[in-house]
């Protein structure tokens, strides 16, 4: 174990006790658990601590382990550039999977959540503008949640899709989705 | 254009001004692809953006799921169509390092080789295209001249000239080809005078430089904060390239500089990748001078394909060799990996996840593009729309990238 990795894992069991579960280092990436409940915290911990700084959010993604449970799961990767480290936590989500979000550490997670959202239907709470990226306004379902076929559903503009109706999303129909800032006039 | 009203400046709070919204886009010369920006005027500023992408999204990620991992190749030539040797690259060294190998050297040195090729071969078209978008033809015909050079080195080497799909994992597909030395030798020789003209054409040119200087400025701070990789925050005076940082294939043995600029704006950014393009031939002369002899792909049968594809007709084990990888692939050993590169771009990373069978259960792609593309928000409130479309020419975003 190289001092970078101990120092790591010290700090934050030093910040979280044993809320936080470390998931080892492979392919030059420290990984941690966290729970939806502290992952903003870690994440700002991560940022803002001065051995750590963590500043550049690489990406976030998110991961159908259909038909495991907890089913879904939100995957951060962060990279510290001052010390050339980089730090993977990932966040186990039920259905429906909900998980604040970490915009407000980041400005970059903005986009990340919405794609995010878009294509695995993970909620980020406390979102700006939680609206669809890639597919249009009205696009039922999430298309790479892994119930999802690969062709889409069959409809008047898809003749090579799979049979039946898209299953109801439960998060989406019932209610208070928020579409977020503003709805775009004129399109 | 929605309707037309009379010019209004943000600090006149006077009553008759009144908001315009423009979408620009999806088809737009200088939107690089298929973007729609859907621009708030406020007479000539632009009071809010809000870009719309998506209409080339052709789910790549999704697809990758269903691909063994030599199919998903192909996929990734298409993620930044201007540099898929880079693309290919990233995703063959994710993939390497769940299975715990390394391609042999000369490989590595062929992939690095194209890699580059295509980094000049990208930033050649955001030299020329800048300029274009603001109104300066002439660099583009120029550079376009310099790029078909290397699309003919590319199309050497792999018979493509775009979509090379050159690398495997476990080294490339073939060995570079007879005659390709001193072809490439003359590149070598010819570009650097290439982009000085380059150079003297844009860099003097008066009204070019007025509408790029101190135009869309983004702070080290905020660079980082919104994501930017690559040039684009290197012209923001952050010091982070990839191959310098966290070396990989044999990039540790190459001397290059890394370029940054401090001012953080449209020029520092179209400035950056010129002097890249530099580098990059530097890099291209040392990987010719270093090239090693020896196999050009790793000696395992149960992940490379037959290298004596002679053999294939004559001999049953690599008939069924060939057969079986073709048909089922090779397991990958249960695991993930986050792998990033340096692409023309800025940070290309795979996120893979393997459940131990020949296809990825999840394959997240890392696009530097749709990062760098979220900058706008960053810089482009109280700007002219004009100055709009030098940030967005700047920022070079790749759109096949951007949507994935």
């Amino acid at each position: 174990m190289s001092a970078e990795t101990s120092l790591i894992r010290a700090l934050i069991a030093e910040r979280f006790g044993e809320a936080i579960e470390e998931l080892g280092f492979s392919h030059g990436v420290h990984a941690f658990a966290a729970s939806p409940d502290r992952i903003v915290e870690l994440c700002r911990f991560l940022k803002e601590h001065p051995a750590l700084r963590f500043d550049f959010l690489s990406d976030i993604c998110g991961v159908d382990h259909y038909p495991e449970m907890p089913r879904y799961e939100a995957v951060y990767h962060l990279c510290s550039l001052p010390n050339k480290w980089r730090v993977r936590i990932k966040c186990r989500l039920g259905d429906p999977p909900r998980v604040p979000s970490v915009t407000g550490v980041w400005r970059t997670a903005n986009w990340h959540e919405r794609e995010t959202w878009d294509m695995y239907g993970i909620r980020f709470e406390g979102h700006p503008d939680l609206r669809r990226i890639y597919m249009w306004e009205g696009f039922e379902g999430f298309p790479q949640r892994k119930d999802f076929p690969l062709r889409g559903y069959k409809d008047k503009l898809n003749p090579f899709g799979a049979e039946g109706p898209p299953p109801t999303q439960p998060d989406l129909a019932t209610e208070d989705i928020p579409q977020g800032g503003r709805s775009t006039p004129g399109t | 254009m929605t309707e037309v009203t009379e010019l209004s400046w943000p600090e006149a709070d006077a009553p008759h001004t009144k908001e315009v919204l423009l979408n620009l886009g999806p088809q737009h010369p200088s939107t690089h692809g298929v973007l729609r920006l859907v621009l708030e005027l406020d007479g000539e500023y632009v009071a809010r953006v809000d870009p719309h992408i998506g209409y080339l999204h052709r789910g790549t990620e999704k697809l990758a799921e269903s691909f063994t991992y030599t199919q998903i190749f192909p996929l990734t030539d298409r993620l930044d169509y201007l540099c898929p040797p880079s693309n290919n690259l990233a995703f063959a060294l994710a993939v390497e390092k769940l299975l715990g190998i390394e391609a042999p050297i000369r490989a590595q040195y062929i992939r690095v080789l194209m890699a580059e090729l295509a980094r000049i071969s990208g930033h050649l078209l955001i030299t020329g295209a800048l300029p274009l978008d603001l109104g300066a033809m002439t660099a583009l015909l120029y550079a376009m001249r310099e790029r078909e050079m290397i699309m003919d080195l590319l199309e050497m080497i792999s018979g493509a000239r775009m979509h090379t799909s050159f690398c495997r994992v476990g080294g490339v597909r073939e060995d570079l080809p007879d005659g390709f030395f001193p072809k490439i030798r003359e590149f070598c020789d010819i570009f650097p005078n290439r982009i000085r003209d380059y150079e003297r054409l844009v860099d003097n040119n008066r009204v070019f430089l007025k509408r790029t200087q101190g135009i869309g400025v983004i702070s080290a701070a905020d660079g980082i904060d919104l994501g930017l990789s690559g040039p684009n925050l290197r012209a923001s005076g952050v010091d982070w390239d990839i191959r310098r940082d966290e070396p990989y294939e044999i990039y540790d043995r190459l001397a290059f500089n890394v370029i940054t600029r401090d001012e953080g704006d449209c020029y520092a950014r179209w400035r950056c990748r010129v002097e890249e393009m530099r580098e990059s031939v530097r890099i291209i002369e040392q990987c010719l001078d270093q090239m090693p002899d020896g196999p050009f792909q790793i000696d395992m049968p149960t992940i490379a394909f037959p290298v004596d594809k002679d053999r294939v007709h004559c001999s049953m084990e690599a008939l069924i060799q060939h057969f079986d990888l073709s048909a089922y692939g090779f397991k990958v050993p249960k695991g993930e990996v986050y792998s990033a590169i340096e692409a023309p771009k800025g940070e290309l990373g795979f996120y893979i996840i393997s459940d131990g069978s020949p296809k990825p259960f999840r394959m997240k792609v890392r696009a530097p593009s749709f990062v760098n593309l979220q900058a706008l928000f960053g810089v482009t409130n109280a700007r002219y729309l004009a100055d709009m479309i030098a940030v967005l020419g700047s920022l070079d975003p790749v759109m096949a990238e951007v949507d994935k």
